[in-house]
């Protein structure tokens, strides 16, 4: 796990929202913190390196490129978890894809540009797998806005 | 979204370099003007099309390593109301509603991210008190397979 000290959890609460669309952002954001460009640059990197920061750029809203979107849910036997989330990641529209024991056990979301292609891979993983795959799709978007409050 | 806007997505959507001026460089690869590419990503923001411009943690590299699916059966007619309290919550990062299905009879779907499975499970107790919905579970992840952003 990556340690962070104090003016890390400053830089990464402050850049998750609203980043500065400027010539010179990490400059605002220094200034914003009160520490040197230089610094806030170097702190980057580095928590880009150990994985704390994946990237700093657009999410990407899949409805307004065009698109749907659902999450699924398998019944998978335990001896087969690593085969049938194997056949599951091969598709690219597979976004998420997680071991959540219950009475279904992998769920993962798919986004595709129609329901279509939706329906032919849940077609084709049925017969790969010979599964039934529940498909569960959004009716009503409440929130989506991963902000992390890091403490 | 147009071509201009397309062209521009595809150039930042692994993320801008960290240097002084992250902007410019994405603006050269494309023959563009600095000033072009930084508006066009203002639009492309008001559109929606961008959700959201800014860093992408890895939450589980700096431990917030619990995140639990909760799911919750909500009367048909209350899903609107509670949907945004639940949403209202700040360890709640999406919210959805689904359908309902005949062995899995739950409409409401919020994931919960935090420090450790107690504080998840605590943070549920509070949404159940402040909805008063009790039938409800929660559903931890215990592997990740594979997780990805949108991506054009």
């Amino acid at each position: 796990m990556i340690d962070l000290d104090e003016t890390d959890k400053l830089i990464l609460n402050h850049i998750q929202l609203d980043f500065p669309l400027v010539t010179h952002p990490f400059q605002t954001i220094a200034e914003d913190i009160g520490i040197s460009e230089e610094e806030v640059i170097e702190r980057l990197e580095r928590l880009h390196d150990e994985g704390a920061v994946r990237k700093i750029g657009p999410i990407i809203n899949r409805r307004s490129v065009g698109g749907t979107s659902t999450l699924i849910a398998v019944d998978v036997p335990v001896t087969r978890i690593d085969e049938v989330a194997g056949y599951i990641n091969e598709y690219s529209e597979v976004s998420h894809n997680y071991l959540r024991p219950d009475k279904y056990n992998i769920w993962f979301t798919v986004s595709a540009p129609n329901k279509e292609r939706i329906c032919t891979i849940l077609d084709e993983l049925k017969s790969k797998t010979g599964l039934e795959f529940i498909n569960l799709p959004t009716k009503r978007l409440f929130k989506i806005g991963v902000r992390f409050n890091i403490r | 979204m147009d071509e201009v806007e397309e062209k521009i997505l595809r150039a930042i959507q692994d993320g801008i370099p960290l240097t002084h001026s992250p902007f410019s460089e994405i603006a050269n690869q494309l023959d563009m003007s600095e000033k072009e590419v930084i508006s066009q990503i203002k639009v492309m923001h008001e559109k929606g099309i961008i959700r959201r411009f800014g860093a992408s943690i890895g939450h589980r590299d700096i431990g917030i390593i619990a995140n639990a699916m909760c799911i919750w059966n909500v009367p048909d007619e209350r899903v609107g109301d509670v949907g945004t309290i639940m949403a209202n919550f700040p360890e709640v990062t999406h919210c959805y509603e689904r359908p309902r299905r005949p062995e899995w009879n739950y409409n409401l779907f919020t994931m919960v991210h935090s420090y450790t499975k107690e504080d998840c499970v605590e943070v549920a107790s509070e949404i159940s008190k402040a909805t008063g919905i009790s039938d409800y579970r929660l559903l931890f992840s215990e592997r990740e397979f594979k997780k990805t952003g949108v991506r054009l």
